[in-house]
């Protein structure tokens, strides 16, 4: 039974979650408005919300400016990149984990998520060493490795929870009907697995995209992405609030779109599975 | 039934992904433990012998070490804080009956998904600068004087951006929890007679217990590492440099790598500790 609400609560519980929710959201929106501004504008003392010329001209200078397609394209290799190579190696696996369990599964599912939770700046040096000595310093297909491995754990338990859903009795009348090992994954698991997948493959494009630590910190000008991109924006020559504001518009809009689609497998690929 | 077949079958499947993630632990974590018993300086006459335990030694006596230590716990302990308390009221005003509220969602969830250098320079230059920064126009506004948030609050200012980052994931969790808590057992401590405050605090909160302990380690796990707030706005200065930082600095600015190194391994220490309670919860998990 639900239960009954007064209008007037409900009017008092629509305001305050959308005032916090403003609140919340202000930062964003704050910088998508000024990058329709100009740097005058941006700075003005009282601040101007909404009454200003919206120009596009700081878009046109960063475009311009920056080989902003550049940093973009190194963005969508490497976060594109990373995740399907990490789908290729993890689909068999998180596969195998689901469906023909043994008594250590469970060990190396756990022991996964335990190299997740290595520290980066642990492995700092190693790594900047064997970028060096390898020549994949600032070079993007090193960088894509990096990532897809640091999000490796991720992509398994996300795949393996979505899996272990799959009715395993589907899998034992297609092996009795005498589907092969291939067939059995082609025809039988791939169509049923294909919303896991896709989630996973999401959340992972996500974290890909936003990951600025390696990113940062193994590349320079060829192969920066655009976490690195905007990080440029911080030497104090860079400073023009409105040029800020739609290169960091430019590099969040793409990731805002996808990440609210993916409210769902967020909570369930950040927790492990721990909370559905 | 799995026959013999199909187990070695799925070994071989679970081959690459497990030999890639022992590489990517085993390799580099025993090379930043060789180089830890080592005098190593790449600028400065490069590999200069063992040591012992001289590195790590030195890394705890440095003086920069235990103001790295603080710097960290304040961060740490300061998002975790702010991030439950505000996520468990944030959640329970979600749940409630309301107009909208898959936009609000959309909006509370928003900062997650922005990149952190992209949220540290905004909050940095658009809120947080003493000049031209929200803050100080409304601080004007009250007749106050602007405050220079990142090197007179510097750790505040780090904690209120690293919250707002993380807000949106103890949310998250908060809520797909309290959704699963049974309405009825609440309804009938309503009719009952028990007040809103006990109801919270006998129902609501133990039920969240287990989806907040996630939420604390996993936190901990993300904020024990967090670099490019810290690398974007003060460079670990004005009292800012946690762990994380003071390692990367010994590391690539300082290019002192047999020190780096003896950080990197309290490091990789400190964050398995919170690793074991962490798997113990999600490992029980698995056999449910």
């Amino acid at each position: 039974m639900a239960r009954s609400v007064t209008t007037q609560r409900k009017i008092i519980n629509t305001a305050a979650a959308w005032s916090i929710g403003f609140l919340i959201f202000f930062p964003i929106l704050w910088t998508i408005l000024t990058s329709f501004k100009t740097e005058a504008t941006a700075i003005a003392d009282p601040p101007v919300f909404l009454a200003f010329d919206w120009t596009l001209e700081n878009y046109e200078v960063v475009l311009e400016r920056s080989n902003y397609a550049r940093f973009l394209w190194n963005s969508i290799f490497i976060a594109g990149g990373s995740t399907l190579l990490g789908l290729i190696v993890a689909i068999p696996a998180a596969w195998s984990m689901a469906f023909v369990p043994s008594r250590r599964t469970k060990d190396i599912l756990l022991w996964m998520l335990s190299t997740k939770m290595l520290p980066a700046v642990g492995v700092l040096y190693p790594i900047y060493l064997m970028f060096i000595k390898l020549g994949l310093l600032d070079n993007r297909i090193g960088l894509t490795i990096v990532i897809m491995l640091i999000n490796l754990p991720i992509i398994v338990w996300m795949l393996y929870t979505y899996f272990r859903e799959i009715p395993g009795e589907i899998l034992e009348a297609a092996r009795m009907d005498g589907a092969t090992l291939k067939s059995e994954i082609l025809y039988v698991l791939t169509p049923m697995a294909v919303p896991g997948i896709a989630s996973t493959l999401l959340l992972n494009f996500i974290l890909a995209w936003n990951e600025a630590f390696w990113t940062l910190n193994l590349t320079a000008a060829k192969a920066a992405p655009l976490t690195a991109f905007i990080a440029s924006y911080s030497s104090p020559e860079g400073l023009f609030y409105a040029k800020l504001s739609a290169a960091s518009t430019m590099a969040i809009a793409p990731i805002l779109i996808l990440g609210w689609f993916s409210q769902k497998q967020l909570v369930r690929g950040l927790t492990f599975g721990a909370v559905k | 039934m799995a026959t013999q077949h199909s187990r070695s079958a799925a070994r071989m499947m679970m081959a690459p992904a497990v030999i890639l993630l022992l590489g990517w632990m085993l390799v580099p974590l025993t090379m930043t433990l060789f180089f830890s018993f080592k005098k190593y300086l790449p600028m400065r006459g490069g590999d200069l012998g063992w040591v012992g335990f001289d590195n790590y030694i030195r890394f705890v006596t440095s003086s920069a070490f235990w103001p790295s230590v603080t710097a960290t716990l304040v961060i740490v302990l300061g998002v975790l804080f702010i991030t439950v308390v505000f996520g468990v009221l944030l959640a329970i005003l979600l749940d409630q009956p309301m107009w909208g509220q898959g936009i609000v969602r959309i909006l509370v969830i928003a900062p997650f998904f922005v990149m952190p250098t992209v949220s540290a320079l905004v909050w940095k230059n658009m809120f947080m600068d003493p000049v031209n920064g929200l803050f100080a126009h409304l601080w004007q506004a009250f007749g106050l004087t602007p405050v220079e948030w990142l090197s007179q609050a510097s750790l505040g200012s780090i904690v209120m951006i690293v919250s707002w980052q993380w807000l949106p994931f103890a949310t998250l969790i908060l809520l797909t929890a309290i959704q699963s808590l049974d309405s009825e057992q609440l309804e009938a401590a309503e009719m009952d007679g028990a007040p809103p405050l006990s109801r919270f605090g006998y129902i609501t909160l133990p039920h969240l217990s287990r989806a907040i302990t996630i939420v604390v380690l996993i936190q901990t796990i993300f904020l024990l590492s967090i670099f490019a707030e810290i690398f974007v706005t003060t460079q670990g200065s004005f009292g800012t440099r946690t762990l994380t930082y003071l390692i990367y600095q010994r590391v690539l600015e300082s290019q002192n790598i047999g020190l780096g190194s003896a950080g990197g391994i309290y490091a990789v220490i400190l964050a398995n500790i919170m690793a074991v309670f962490l798997m113990r919860i999600v490992g029980k998990n698995l056999d449910a």
